[in-house]
């Protein structure tokens, strides 16, 4: 078949955001291994970190997405009060600093947490949530609103007909609408949360309770951090680039890849099902990640009001950069998105293997050369960021994008819709509301991350992460916690007015 | 005039060919569903390029034209008004496609949406309209742009029949009273029997060379009569 | 009247620009918390410009094992004309480099160990403590810790200079037997946390019953919280010390301020901010003595600290039977 010869839409812009995804995630691991000397290749103690990495990634993707099904089940088919304000609180975990999330668990899970002092009154003996366990746990917080929310868009999905015809026949819903349904979301949502648990650092040394919990991350911060041995560094990360493709490849042979993002707010009348599970998975899993969230709230109010003037210079900073990271990232993932192809796909997903450290230690050694790095902090965290993001806005944008050309191409290209005006009239208007879902994203990730930054700021460029973990070496603690609250705040108040601002004019 | 010179249209393994030139005031399509009624139209409108052979306009080659550069409009099945648009904006797309429109195409607009019945309905969105409505206004837009040829390909299908009439007669009143030719994809024999000075077959991977209606529905050939039952 | 406004501003811009243009820049490259406002960076920025007539300016970057790292990515290139923050754990790698010259100044220090050390100079120190909390279980030495069912919070060697200090100070108490240390103390060991920051805040919310940090610690809750609930352990086996020195960078555009800067830091006019900014001792004990609240920390009898050149060669192996241990 002979597509029409036209170029709808320049594809510079989507070049340009792929070149940059390249330089920054295989870029920058390039830029770290041109400077090794030499490489001895892997120590029986890498391979550990490797065989840890892969099995706590493995697990904590599995629990997060088993009891994702349930949880997102009994969201699409009950409807109760609270309930878009529950999915939108649900977004939180996913969005907090690793180190706030992490007090918060231990405040409810930890040694003296709520849960051991409960045990405690009542004649049970402790359990420690440190070990393998711990880090499953942890990673479950942060993802399991992540996956059930990709889930109910599966369920959302699903036309209501179907729903009633299914009804009407008596047939079983679960086997006729509900296993293609997952059949088709779940290796998608599986491999994302493999991917970023893969990465994960803090959280696995914390609660994994010692170096039999050492990922692969925490061995790339000692390659460059304690032996300052780059191409150890390098070939470390290149092993992480390796088990994500593997990874991709498998999710991709059992799957086709699927959005979510756009409109939770429906609920598909259901003839099936038990009222008293849904409601029992709905409060433990809403209990499960709102008091660990409660914790952080309780334990930040009184330091939020002896916080210092700099956390607030920090706290704008943060905003500025959250919101340029915002723009940058849905931009990017819209030039991707307009272009699509396998190519994109791929692209949009070396960023979530992307090892943080590497990538600060790449870009600093480019830009290096060039300017002072203090000089590029703040752009450079907030291009960092955006590509960081990227994954994630993509997989909201693609779909819609890709749902607006099928509709309507061939009526724009009738008309003579193209470029920046089949942009302005057509896609963007018809895309605000997983744009402001992917806007609102990006910009709480930006805002909860510490990554580059702390390689490249000076005192002046501190952002609100960065601000907390100084006063934490401060021994500013009370201080640390009031800026962690204020963290989480202004994340989620961020994500929700870029949410709602893409629901409000949205047209049906 | 429009001229299929030795024309293979291929979509995977189907494959439609037309070899004939067409000129008349309303043309209809029939055929059996999965004949390539639609495909003959796409690539009159340059969604599809012909394997071989040459779609010509008036001596004028369109191979190789981008849609929006051919002297053709085309109304879809569905989804021909932009939704988040209003009624007026949708219209003034046939003239401008960046909408700038200036004070005497804003005039223009208003008239033609007075001419097809839609007086004071230009700010609404489609959503606000009825169907009968939203067809209407697609028509307008058709009958604002310049470009001479119009393909409908079964644009009135979801309208009930007294309301499917109303929309054929504007057809006639309108497009054709603006010196435009159209082409209509239909499945009803009836609508291309009293609409359509013209009609071609498609079946069986062939366009066949267009017979005027009155002669053809009289002495249906053997595909027409299989078609008809 | 807005415009005027304006201009004046753009003037006084202008000015201000030429004004620190005309005086030479120190750049001082350090760690992100000395820098901070609770920091000794302020205080000690504002003494040393109103003698030296430049602009002192503090580069935060990360802890002191970043500032290495960071040190040994800029290379020649680097801009810092002092680096000030590493450990005596960390100075045979940076004298590696061969980016630093001789400081050159002859101090008298008050440490409880000689100094030789030509091209690194010291600015404080403390020793390395478990701190725990007043009135409970004080175990006395490391073996009686980790014969204990104290539960404690330690710093990953690999990321944190803490932890480096205890790896080093189980390896000069144990030397060969060290592995069986590790084992030992693996049940006390709740977790490994990758910087100090986050092993105090599990201290502090009641996670542990002890954490590795300082002598110094207890000083801080004490003179800024009033808080006196906090104790370090003494230990009989004697206490590594943590020594911080800064150090000349030979490509230096300044290097008669930076001379000045390291003569400053060994004066009284620096020392008397360290310890109730840093929590250390100072490394030349100030005329005025040290802040009350300082005597009543607990002093070492044995003063333990590893050449530097030892510590970088033992620290492989050291860190090998650590993991090993622990991984059990």
């Amino acid at each position: 078949m002979a597509r029409s010869p036209v170029a709808i839409i320049n594809r510079a812009p989507a070049y340009l955001a792929g070149v940059l995804v390249l330089v920054l995630t295989l870029g920058t691991l390039i830029a770290v291994a041109i400077r090794a000397e030499v490489c001895a290749g892997l120590s029986a103690a890498d391979w550990a970190a490797i065989q840890f990495t892969i099995s706590q990634a493995l697990g904590s993707a599995l629990v997060s997405v088993a009891l994702a099904i349930p949880v997102a089940r009994a969201l699409a088919r009950r409807s109760f009060w609270g309930r878009g304000a529950l999915i939108t609180l649900l977004g939180a975990p996913f969005i907090l600093p690793v180190i706030v999330a992490v007090l918060g668990l231990l405040a409810v899970f930890g040694r003296s947490g709520i849960l051991n002092d409960a045990f405690g009154a009542i004649g049970l003996p402790d359990v420690s949530i440190y070990g393998f366990h711990g880090v499953v746990l942890a990673h479950v917080f942060f993802n399991l609103p992540l996956a059930t929310r990709f889930l109910l868009q599966g369920w959302l999905a699903i036309p209501a007909e179907r729903f009633r015809l299914a009804a009407s026949l008596n047939a079983p819903v679960g086997r006729l609408l509900e296993w293609p349904m997952l059949r088709a979301v779940v290796p998608g949502t599986f491999l994302v949360i493999f991917l970023i648990c893969l990465t994960s650092f803090a959280v696995a040394l914390t609660l994994g309770g010692g170096p039999k919990a050492t990922t692969v991350e925490l061995a790339i911060f000692q390659a460059i951090r304690f032996d300052f041995d780059l191409g150890r560094a390098a070939l470390l990360a290149c092993v992480q680039f390796v088990i994500c493709a593997i990874a991709a490849v498998v999710a991709w042979k059992v799957t086709a890849v699927d959005g979510f993002g756009a409109g939770l707010d429906r609920v598909v009348q259901r003839w099936d099902g038990s009222k008293v599970w849904d409601f029992t998975w709905i409060t433990a899993a809403a209990l499960f990640l709102i008091i660990p969230l409660s914790m952080v709230v309780i334990k930040g109010i009184p330091g939020l009001f002896d916080l210092p003037p700099s956390v607030f210079g920090a706290a704008l900073r943060s905003i500025g950069v959250a919101l340029v990271s915002a723009i940058l990232c849905v931009g990017m993932a819209l030039a991707l998105a307009l272009h699509g192809g396998r190519m994109v796909a791929i692209i949009g997903v070396l960023p979530l293997a992307a090892s943080g450290l590497v990538v600060g230690t790449g870009s600093f050694l480019i830009v290096f050369p060039f300017v002072r790095p203090s000089d590029l902090a703040l752009p450079v965290t907030a291009l960092v960021n955006a590509t960081l993001a990227l994954p994630f806005a993509l997989r909201s944008l693609s779909p819609a994008v890709d749902a607006v050309i099928s509709d309507y191409g061939r009526l724009a290209d009738q008309l003579g819709l193209t470029g920046w005006t089949r942009l302005r009239l057509l896609i963007l208007p018809r895309i605000l509301r997983p744009m402001g879902f992917a806007l609102g994203l990006a910009a709480a990730l930006s805002m909860g991350d510490l990554g580059v930054i702390a390689l490249f700021a000076d005192q002046s460029g501190a952002t609100l992460p960065l601000a907390m973990y100084r006063l934490m070496g401060a021994y500013q603690l009370e201080a640390a916690a009031g800026a962690g609250l204020l963290l989480v705040a202004l994340s989620l108040l961020l994500f929700w007015i870029c949410d709602r601002g893409g629901r409000v004019n949205a047209d049906v | 005039m429009l001229t299929f010179d030795a024309v293979t249209l291929s979509q995977g393994t189907f494959q439609l060919t037309a070899d004939f030139q067409l000129q008349a005031d309303i043309t209809a399509v029939i055929g059996p569903s999965g004949g390539g009624k639609s495909t003959l139209l796409a690539g009159i409108a340059g969604f599809f390029e012909p394997s071989k052979g040459r779609v010509l306009w008036d001596n004028q080659v369109l191979t190789g034209t981008p849609p929006a550069k051919r002297p053709v409009n085309m109304l879809f099945q569905d989804n021909n008004l932009f939704p988040h648009l209003t009624i007026q904006q949708n219209v003034g797309l046939g003239l401008r496609p960046d909408l700038r429109l200036t004070q005497d195409q804003k005039q223009m607009v208003a008239d033609t949406l007075d001419h097809v019945g839609l007086t004071d309905l230009g700010v609404r969105k489609p959503a606000a309209l009825s169907g009968g409505q939203q067809s209407r206004a697609a028509l307008a837009r058709v009958l604002v742009s310049q470009r001479p040829l119009v393909l409908l390909d079964e644009p009135f299908a979801a309208l009930g029949p007294a309301m499917k009439d109303d929309m054929l007669r504007l057809v006639r009143e309108t497009l054709v009273q603006a010196g435009k030719s159209v082409v209509i994809v239909t499945h009803d024999p009836d609508d291309a029997r009293r609409f359509a000075d013209q009609v071609i077959l498609v079946a069986d991977g062939v366009a066949h060379a267009p017979v005027s209606s009155d002669e053809i529905f009289a002495n249906p050939p053997p595909a027409l009569r299989a078609y008809l039952g | 009247m807005l415009k005027t406004t304006y201009l004046t501003a753009v003037t006084g811009l202008c000015v201000a620009t030429v004004a620190t243009a005309e005086v030479p820049k120190l750049t001082v490259l350090t760690y992100d918390s000395f820098t901070t406002e609770w920091g000794p960076g302020p205080a000690i920025e504002a003494a040393f410009e109103e003698t030296c007539a430049c602009d002192l300016e503090f580069v935060g970057a990360g802890d002191g094992a970043a500032l290495l790292a960071r040190l040994q990515l800029e290379g020649l290139r680097t801009e810092a004309d002092i680096v000030l923050g590493l450990d005596t754990n960390l100075t045979a790698a940076a004298r590696e480099t061969g980016l630093f010259a001789p400081h050159g100044v002859e101090a008298e220090l008050t440490l409880p160990l000689g100094w030789t050390d030509t091209e690194f100079l010291p600015y404080d120190w403390s020793y390395f403590a478990f701190v725990g909390n007043e009135g409970a279980e004080a175990p006395t030495s490391l073996q009686a810790l980790a014969d204990s069912d104290i539960k404690i919070v330690i710093q990953d060697p690999r990321s944190s200079t803490p932890g480096l200090g205890l790896l080093l100070w189980v390896k000069d108490v144990y030397g060969d037997d060290a592995p069986q240390f590790w084992a030992d103390l693996a049940d006390n060991i709740i977790t490994v946390t990758p910087g100090w920051s986050e092993a105090y805040g599990l201290f502090i919310d009641g996670e542990a019953d002890a954490v590795l940090s300082y002598t110094t610690s207890p000083a801080y809750h004490l003179i800024a919280e009033d808080d006196a609930s906090k104790v370090a352990w003494a230990f009989d086996d004697g206490h590594y010390m943590q020594v911080e020195v800064a150090g000349k960078v030979a490509g230096t555009n300044v290097p008669e301020i930076a001379d000045q800067f390291l003569a400053f830091m060994v004066s009284d006019g620096f020392q008397s901010i360290i310890p109730t900014t840093n929590w250390m001792y100072p490394a030349a004990t100030p005329a005025d003595g040290l802040p009350d609240g300082f005597d009543t920390l607990v002093v070492p009898e044995l003063s333990l600290l590893k050449s530097p050149e030892d510590a970088l060669a033992i620290r492989d192996q050291a860190l090998a039977e650590w993991r090993e241990a622990l991984s059990q």
